[in-house]
């Protein structure tokens, strides 16, 4: 029997407060490797909350998050920062590229972070990657200088610099336009199908949401179908 | 380590202007704690160097600390009856056997004594009568002992040894006086003793109660005017190594019983008022780079509210809160060394420029410049002080930096 490369058992995230509010309630799902999945739901049905849970960024207030079979929920705050570090990479619903460092710089950062690649194997991994998203006669120039699906596209190079496992993204095309949109779809989609990743994204697009191989649609924090 | 510096480097060189402007903050405040602290350390040095070389280093008095008991309270310390009104016998004044004091304190390595008697005349010329100070020395051991050579004008300290009936006296005494090297004065002791000397010499200190009160007089002289053959008043002693008087003197009291006054406890009081003071000091000169620091804070934590985004996507990316606050510590680091290295030439200019200023001290005759202390340990704590209130300044922005929670920025609650 295959392991699952992330499995939730009864996962809850409440927000405390004078009025606490339940973001994530009772899910229990599980994704295998080299899956495509799209979570979807109404804004406030706690589809970036869960994403955050699965993507090691949130504690549960209760359940577990196991990745390859480990429980994160009892894990140090160093080890989760190892382990998004080597098994996941991330993209936003903005791309939150570092504005001080050009294209190749901000994909080079979790290399750099990781330690594993030499300057100049970086640098050389870091251009493939931006070659391979088209855009490699952008390398050098700095997010200012770029539209914003290029600066997505460069995003996502971020999140593939560590040769991740997992991709976890949080509505990618929600500021692109049609065909911006589209191009990062694809990307996302081949990274499951072509480059076997597993690839979750958050998504108010049907059309994105179509091409996974699973959906899981939330309402009120809870899983109403997957 | 590397990452961190690469990004601290890009944060410091994105804000080019706020980069300047801290790090000139630390500048000034460096330039000037090395200013005021060198200034402040050098008088202190120069105050303590005239302590050590214009008088002795220990000085043996024919005084004792406590009374000698007396034999009955020696015989009967617990005794049922106690004597009252018991005076001592009455002793010529003096140091007994100070010869042979002397002949084991020259045998000692890095020890120099001569014997002196001192004792006060009255000085009368033309109408004038002045109380001075005579000091009855050996010629030939004044040299060793006594720093009058180095402020003589006129004559030599040698003189006296080949004119016993010389005397040598302060230039504004004779000027005051209308007197001229050369001249016969006479002294007159409270014994009633009269005698003629002639000026061989004179000497300026720039001290004006010293430079108009003090005699210098072949010891045989004086203890003939004073009636007082063979006696000597005090043994003054110079070490090669001032720093051991206080010692020295202990021993050499426990020893021979007479009181033995090192330097150190003779000024024991000054020595505490410097301490007071460079409290005092350290204080306000910190305080320029406290206030420079601030400087530092500001920009970090700064950078600090603009970057939580950036610092949330670092960690999501796999960056742990040890890493993010290095890289705002960096910051603090970079700034501060940057300030220091520009901050240093500057305090030597300003340094400089102090060592110029030339000044008539109170009680000085003539003017000195500024005295400072170029020494390390100067340097070093400008710098060293310099860094830590740089890398405290850093550090609180950078705790708080470190505490960000990546979820709450991506949620969009901050």
């Amino acid at each position: 029997m295959t392991k699952a490369l992330l499995e939730t058992k009864n996962v809850t995230r409440i927000l405390s407060g004078e009025v606490p509010v339940t973001l994530v309630k009772d899910v229990s799902v599980s994704i295998d490797r080299n899956e495509f999945i799209t979570i979807t739901g109404l804004s406030g049905s706690g589809k970036s909350s869960l994403l955050y849970l699965l993507g090691l960024l949130d504690k549960p207030t209760d359940g577990t998050v196991m990745i390859d079979g480990k429980d994160t929920t009892t894990m140090r705050e160093r080890t989760l920062a190892a382990l998004r570090l080597e098994k996941l990479g991330f993209v936003f619903q903005f791309h939150f590229l570092l504005p001080e460092f050009t294209a190749l710089e901000n994909v080079t950062l979790p290399m750099q972070r990781l330690g594993k690649l030499g300057e100049k194997e970086r640098r050389a991994r870091a251009a493939s990657l931006l070659g391979d998203l088209g855009l490699g006669d952008q390398m050098h120039k700095l997010p200012k200088q770029m539209s914003g699906g290029q600066c997505q596209r460069v995003a996502v190079a971020r999140a593939l610099a560590n040769d991740p496992v997992l991709i976890l993204a949080d509505e990618p095309t929600g500021n692109l336009d049609t065909a911006s949109s589209k191009v990062v779809q694809n990307i996302l989609k081949d990274l499951a199908h072509k480059q076997n990743r597993t690839v979750i994204a958050v998504t108010h697009d049907t059309g994105f949401a179509d091409m996974a191989d699973r959906r899981i649609h939330l309402v009120d924090g809870a899983i109403v179908s997957a | 380590m590397k990452i961190a510096v690469f990004i601290a480097f890009k944060h410091i060189l994105s804000r080019k202007r706020q980069s300047f402007v801290s790090v000139m903050g630390i500048v000034i405040g460096v330039a000037f704690f090395l200013a005021i602290s060198s200034l402040m350390q050098g008088s202190q040095k120069d105050f303590i160097k005239r302590l050590i070389d214009n008088a002795p280093h220990i000085t043996v008095s024919d005084d004792f600390r406590a009374a000698k008991p007396q034999p009955v309270s020696k015989v009967y310390p617990h005794g049922l009856v106690e004597l009252r009104s018991v005076k001592p016998l009455t002793e010529t004044r003096g140091i007994r056997g100070y010869q042979k004091i002397l002949d084991e304190l020259k045998t000692t390595p890095g020890v120099r004594a001569s014997a002196v008697l001192n004792g006060q005349a009255l000085l009368s010329f033309a109408g004038q009568d002045v109380n001075i100070n005579l000091n009855g020395m050996i010629p030939q051991e004044m040299r060793e002992i006594t720093t009058i050579e180095d402020n003589m004008i006129k004559g030599s300290v040698d003189d006296l040894a080949a004119d016993r009936n010389g005397v040598i006296l302060g230039q504004p005494l004779l000027d005051k006086m209308s007197l001229n090297f050369g001249d016969n004065i006479t002294l007159a002791a409270s014994t009633g003793q009269v005698r003629v000397f002639r000026i061989i010499g004179t000497f300026r200190t720039g001290r004006a109660e010293y430079d108009e009160r003090q005699a210098f007089v072949d010891i045989k002289r004086v203890q003939s005017l004073l009636g007082r053959a063979n006696r000597a008043n005090s043994i003054i002693i110079k070490m090669d190594n001032p720093d051991d008087a206080l010692s020295f003197s202990r021993t050499l009291e426990r020893k021979i019983g007479y009181k033995s006054v090192s330097w150190q406890e003779a000024t024991e009081d000054l020595l505490n008022t410097l301490v007071i003071r460079n409290i005092i000091m350290y204080s306000v000169v910190s305080a320029v780079l406290i206030v420079a620091a601030f400087g530092i804070y500001n920009i970090i934590s700064t950078v600090v509210m603009e970057k939580h985004r950036d610092i949330a996507i670092l960690k999501s990316m796999g960056f742990r809160a040890a890493d993010i606050k290095r890289i705002f510590l960096i910051q603090g680091v970079v700034l501060g060394f940057a300030g220091l290295i520009a901050g240093l030439p500057l305090g030597c200019g300003l340094m400089y420029a102090l060592m110029q200023i030339r000044f008539n001290p109170p009680g000085a005759t003539e003017p000195v410049n500024m005295p400072l202390d170029w020494s390390a340990p100067q340097f070093v704590i400008a710098g060293a002080f310099a860094l830590i209130a740089a890398i405290l300044a850093a550090w609180l922005p950078a705790r708080k930096a470190a505490q960000v929670l990546p979820v709450d920025i991506l949620r969009g609650g901050m």
